[in-house]
């Protein structure tokens, strides 16, 4: 029960260089790639996994960013929590997509963004490169890739921190209410 | 869910209000009661729904299951539209009742009209009606949303949201910039909630037209000490060569034919002689001021139709933004909807479905 991070700075480079690795090796190649950030941590992510990529394939992936908000139709359960941000895509039509998020969970973030993808073209494919797959999921849904795999409890609070927005980089887990 | 838990790792300033972001609005009524923060919660989403509305397939179920009812007790055409637009994309259910003016009448009919239809699980009712407050009594008489399409020559919320969007988008911060609104100051529901947005955002509003059009107590010194805030700080000009000049937006509203008959006016003609915004009189306006209208325009007599087709014009911006304006609207107000029956937005079994 302890704070410490499960990912230092040092391993989530690491780890993102390898994610950014074996993007190019699923898509083979950097043409017909577009990484698509859902917002907000998975936005940063696909940042750094672009620059990782233009880094050992001498050419930057056509990038997009993503926000599920007004796909969710559980607004009215959790009422307006803040402003969506702004979705940006790149022609999608007949490319090589790769969601990239911070977390992965229950599933229903990458089910609402599948279902926005869906309104702006048709992709060949569809991937999904997550950070951390911490289980529980609630749809019939896997990563393609996976940064990390972290066994937590459904009440645990799985946060990734990122330099752009938090001034450092780690993921902790912070344990849940233990439920009586 | 991931986005929640790094604002709740970031330590996301949470307010007191109940959706901890400052939106405290069951109803739109008017925007003499809406803070500031509250506008700019408006006008940040409605850039989102901008981006939402140009997209190809300009579809999101973000309101999916809610239920919204255009009820007209007045001709509209903009307006209607435009609500009927914005409750689609966003997912909704929209359906328009319009009420013949002589078979719903004021009073009890109209609390009636309003009960019956959240009986019928609407969540949302937009409403237009010929008397000022009209509004007010359904809203005091159900716990459906109600948004005020103009009433009388009272209030109309959601032009003045639209205004204050399309002149954000176009000229930044507001604060300071001269806002000249000439014509029938009088009978506009534009302008008075125009009057109330503009002044909260800091801008500098002149109105202008023929003393017969400016409505009484809008000057100080017209104004009993009780009535302190019962208008919004204005400068009164009837001159409208001085009213334009240095202008960085000008706003011309109509002037219903009927007035002409009200002995309000000499003519028309004389009317249009004396100010209508034309190509020659903008010149002493700023070279890149904004022309707008909040339509429909009679051209020939408020506006020149050169001055509306022209270079400076945003009146189709307008129609556009309003669009996106009353989404963000819409989806502000599908936040708050207790049903009753305890499963919060009538999703019984409450699995968040997304």
């Amino acid at each position: 029960m302890t704070n410490a991070p499960v990912l230092d700075g040092e391993a989530l480079h690491r780890t993102l260089r390898r994610l950014a690795h074996e993007i190019v090796e699923a898509t083979q190649g950097v043409e017909g790639l577009v990484l698509v950030g859902i917002e907000t941590g998975g936005a940063v992510l696909a940042q750094r996994l672009a620059r990782e990529i233009e880094q050992f394939e001498g050419q930057r992936p056509a990038m997009g960013t993503l926000d599920i908000t007004l796909h969710r139709d559980d607004l009215s359960r959790r009422g307006f929590a803040s402003t969506p941000r702004p979705t940006q895509l790149p022609d999608i039509d007949g490319r090589v997509v790769v969601l990239v998020d911070d977390v992965l969970f229950t599933g229903r973030t990458v089910r609402a963004a599948m279902d926005a993808l869906n309104d702006f073209g048709r992709p060949r494919a569809i991937r999904l490169a997550v950070l951390v797959d911490r289980g529980h999921r609630e749809l019939p849904i896997r990563a393609d890739m996976v940064g990390k795999n972290i066994p937590t409890s459904r009440t645990d609070d799985v946060r990734v921190l990122l330099q752009e927005v938090d001034g450092r980089d780690c993921v902790v887990v912070v344990p849940g209410k233990v439920a009586i | 869910m991931t986005a929640e838990l790094t604002r709740i790792a970031t330590g996301a300033p949470g307010t007191s209000s109940t959706s901890g972001t400052g939106w405290n609005h069951q109803d739109i009524l008017d925007l003499d009661d809406f803070s500031v923060a509250e506008i700019e919660i408006v006008l940040a989403l409605a850039d989102r729904m901008r981006e939402v509305l140009d997209r190809r397939i300009a579809r999101v179920p973000a309101l999916r299951g809610y239920t919204i009812v255009n009820l007209f007790f007045e001709p509209s055409t903009r307006t209607r539209a435009s609500f009927e637009l914005a409750g689609k994309v966003l997912g909704a259910d929209v359906l328009s009742v319009t009420a013949s003016t002589s078979s719903v009448t004021k009073g009890e009919s109209l609390i009636d009209t309003v009960r019956t239809l959240r009986a019928m699980r609407t969540d949302a009712i937009i409403m237009r009606h010929s008397m000022s407050g009209a509004p007010y009594l359904a809203a005091e008489h159900t716990d459906a949303s109600i948004i005020n399409a103009g009433d009388g020559a009272h209030a109309h919320p959601t032009q003045a949201l639209l205004d204050l969007y399309t002149m954000r988008s176009r000229v930044g911060d507001l604060r300071g910039k001269r806002v000249v609104m000439v014509g029938d100051i009088s009978h506009s529901r534009v302008a008075r909630s125009d009057m109330w947005g503009l002044a909260a955002m800091g801008a500098d509003v002149v109105v202008c037209g023929p003393p017969t059009l400016l409505p009484r107590g809008l000057r100080a010194s017209d104004r009993p000490a009780h009535a302190e805030s019962a208008m919004p700080p204005v400068t009164i000009e009837t001159d409208i060569d001085r009213a334009l000049d240095g202008a960085d937006v000008v706003m011309a509203l109509r002037l219903q034919s009927e007035r002409q008959d009200s002995g309000l006016l000499p003519s028309l003609h004389e009317y249009s002689q004396l100010y209508q915004v034309t190509q020659e009189r903008l010149a002493r306006a700023k070279p890149n001021h904004l022309l707008m209208h909040p339509g429909p325009k009679n051209e020939g007599i408020e506006i020149a139709g050169t001055v509306a087709a022209g270079r400076n014009s945003i009146i189709e911006e307008q129609v556009t933004n309003g669009v996106a304006v009353r989404m963000a609207l819409l989806y502000l107000l599908s936040g708050r909807t207790e049903s009753p029956g305890g499963a919060p937005g009538g999703m019984p079994g409450g699995e968040i479905r997304s």
